[in-house]
């Protein structure tokens, strides 16, 4: 189970520049794995390591049992779609997709009907004759899919395929995507930048930052329980607070974040001990929002603050609050919206609540991943699609 | 400022162009199939009547073998530029830039010695007390009776190296605009080697391989100096003939019947290119190969 694509301590250096940095993970046969990290990462360098374009400098690759890591690109039963396409500009839509298997040796009328069926599959039998530069973004997307897939992959690399194609199609084509997986059930290894479509369409994520995987799960394990600021930050957004742990409660402990009245507790799954410096996460939507001071609870906190800026999305509302040094981003959907009576407005003294477990203590804090984060000043709203749909 | 009348039509915008191949090649190649024409005069100037005589002067079995070989000597070296250009061009546009820049300035290096120069270089070189010649008796390939120069073989290797920077340029300008990524793809697809170069490299950059073949077949098939200089009666080819037709024979109207068919010669391939050129466009809808 779990291994059926094996990164095992693949380490790559450009000259100085350390890009990939034992990276390990273990791919299951027939899902979605999504490697998701800022550009510059070292995504794409791992996905060519898959595909026999580089080699690494130590580590190695293992497909179905196989070692594969110095085998040439041509002898692994490994397609990749590119981050460009890479169509052959000057064949056809057929000529493209019936590559691989002209390769492969296999004669014209098998070729033929595969290409046939295939067309069918990306639903361009009508363009097969155009020529590939003649194409939409979308169209190409396409041919791309299927002139990798029709060699039957034993997985299938994609890199940042959507990167090219305006919002609508994007949304589109994800579907599509994640309906041709279905259809054909090969192992599907996608890189992406985009933490929604990463989100959407996968079974498992790994997030990776500077050439090292920060964490890997699966799209609820990664955005629920973050355990570093890099993943709290770059999936979805969140809140950090610099706290110190002043007991141990079971499996909770009560720590003290400045200008917070009192202590909080959180649900302390990592068995930090007692007086560790710890900084806390927690995402804008696992607040509370509210004028009254909601009835206290054992494992609910509560602080107060002033209400410095209100942006209203239509699916949410998001609040910055204002507490002490801190301004924490609240989200909050809502609820007979306009029937309600006591609307919280700009300067009025608002109390945020949460629960005990809906925040994460985090293995490791990097003050660099606070610029991932959305800043009340960046007057830019968060787009509604980064709204994570978690799970499929 | 205005900006350009765009509707100004397309034949106003390619006149000087056209003005340009009227006065400079179409009318002198008119006048000189004219000339084929007319009667030559004794004092080797043109006659004033018409007539198909000259044409009888083709009937001379010399010009046979040397058509021959000029067509030959022409499509070799195009050949060898192309098999020698297409794998320099290549290198060059995947070499990073600071060892491309100086590569380019290799190639252009010789183009400051005067053309002339450099044949009689050659000459020098090979040469029967040469270095090359001397080198070649030492590790016994050959011996004290052959003759380096003055043959068919040697006019090739110096046409070659005169024609080879045409070619290496073009199709060097075509690569470095070809995206490398395809060949990735081919592998990906499970092409070898060969056969990404073949299958998808060489359609990639056939514009600039198309211009290497006329820039290289065209004038080497009008070559006069190398094969004078380096050819000797053996090595002669249509171009020397035209030249002593008009320096020393001072008979233009044959001059102008051999030319004609060196014009002839240069058509032909050109037409077939176009030809060719507008059934690939008029569309296919089969799979090749
Ligand atoms: N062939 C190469 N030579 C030198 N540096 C490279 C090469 N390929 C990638 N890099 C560098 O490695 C880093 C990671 O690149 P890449 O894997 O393409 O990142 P991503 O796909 O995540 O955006 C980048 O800084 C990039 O400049
Ligand atoms: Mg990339």
């Amino acid at each position: 189970m779990g291994d059926f694509l094996v990164f095992e301590g693949i380490s790559k250096s450009f000259g100085e520049l350390k890009v990939l940095d034992n990276v390990s993970l273990s791919i299951e046969k027939g899902t979605i794995f999504s490697i998701l990290g800022p550009s510059g990462c070292g995504k794409t360098t791992l996905l060519r390591i898959c595909a026999g374009f580089e080699y690494p400098d130590r580590g190695r690759v293992i497909l179905d049992g196989k070692d594969i890591t110095s085998d040439r690109p041509n002898r692994r039963r490994v397609n990749t779609v590119f981050q460009n396409y890479s169509l052959f500009p000057h064949m056809t839509v057929r000529e493209n997709i019936s590559f691989g298997l002209q390769m492969a040796g296999f004669d014209r009328s098998r070729i033929s009907g595969e290409v046939d069926r295939y067309l069918e599959l990306i639903q361009m039998s009508d363009q097969a004759d155009k020529k590939a530069t003649k194409l939409s973004g979308g169209q190409m997307q396409r041919v791309a899919i299927a002139r990798a897939l029709i060699n039957k992959p034993q997985v299938l690399l994609l890199d940042e395929p959507l990167a090219a194609l305006d919002l609508k199609l994007r949304q589109r084509m994800l579907v599509e995507l994640d309906w041709i997986h279905d259809e054909v059930g090969i192992t599907f290894l996608y890189v992406t930048h985009d933490q929604g479509e990463a989100m959407s369409i996968s079974d498992h994520i790994a997030v990776m930052n500077k050439g090292r995987i920060e964490q890997q799960g699966t799209p609820v394990q990664v955005y629920e329980a973050p355990t570093n600021s890099f993943v709290a930050a770059f999936i979805g957004d969140t809140n950090f607070f610099e706290t110190e742990i002043t007991s141990i409660e079971d499996s909770y402990c009560r720590m003290n974040i400045k200008d917070f009245a009192d202590g909080v507790i959180v649900y302390n799954d990592k068995n930090f001990p007692q007086g560790s410096r710890v900084y806390l996460s927690i995402r804008p939507e696992k607040f509370v929002i509210s004028h009254a001071e909601p009835e206290s609870h054992r494992k609910r906190n509560m602080v107060r603050g002033v209400v410095e800026e209100i942006i209203y999305m239509g699916t949410h509302t998001v609040f910055w609050v204002r507490v002490g040094d801190y301004r924490i981003q609240v989200r909050q959907s809502h609820d007979r919206f306009l029937l309600d009576e006591k609307i919280i407005e700009h300067g009025n003294t608002v109390c945020i609540s949460w629960h005990a477990d809906n925040c994460y203590i985090l293995d490791r804090y990097d003050e660099r991943d606070e610029s991932l984060l959305t800043l009340p000043d960046d007057d830019v709203t968060v787009a509604p699609e980064n709204i994570i749909s978690a799970g499929k | 400022m205005k900006r350009p009348n765009s509707k100004i039509p397309e034949l106003a915008l390619s006149l000087p162009t056209m003005g340009w191949l009227v006065v400079l090649f179409i009318i002198p190649t008119i006048v000189i199939l004219l000339i084929a024409f007319r009667t030559g005069d004794p004092y080797g100037g043109i006659g004033d009547q018409w007539t198909v005589e000259n044409f009888s002067e083709l009937a001379n079995p010399v010009y046979r073998g040397i058509m021959v070989r000029t067509v030959v000597l022409s499509v070799l070296t195009t050949a060898i530029c192309l098999v020698l250009g297409v794998p320099a061009g290549y290198c060059l546009a995947r070499a990073e830039k600071k060892k491309r820049d100086f590569l380019l300035l290799l190639i252009i290096v010789p183009f400051w010695i005067n053309f002339l120069i450099r044949i009689f270089a050659w000459k020098v070189v090979l040469h029967p007390e040469g270095i090359v010649k001397n080198f070649l008796l030492l590790i016994g390939i050959v011996n004290d009776q052959t003759l380096l120069l003055y043959r068919p073989g040697t006019v090739l290797l110096v046409m070659v190296y005169s024609y080879i920077p045409f070619a290496v340029l073009p199709i060097y300008a075509a690569a470095e605009k070809f995206d490398f990524s395809l060949l990735d793809a081919a592998h990906d697809l499970g092409a070898n080697w060969y056969r990404a170069f073949y299958r998808v490299f060489l359609p990639g950059i056939r514009q600039g391989i198309l211009t290497a073949i006329l820039v290289v077949f065209i004038p080497a098939l009008g070559s006069y100096v190398i094969p004078d200089i380096v050819g000797g009666p053996g090595g002669e080819m249509i171009g020397n003939k035209i030249a002593q037709k008009t320096f020393i024979d001072r008979h233009l109207p044959h001059a102008s019947v051999l030319s004609s068919l060196l014009v002839l010669a240069v058509m032909i391939p050109m037409t077939a290119s176009l030809f060719m050129k507008r059934r690939k466009t008029v569309g296919r809808g089969i799979i090749p190969g």
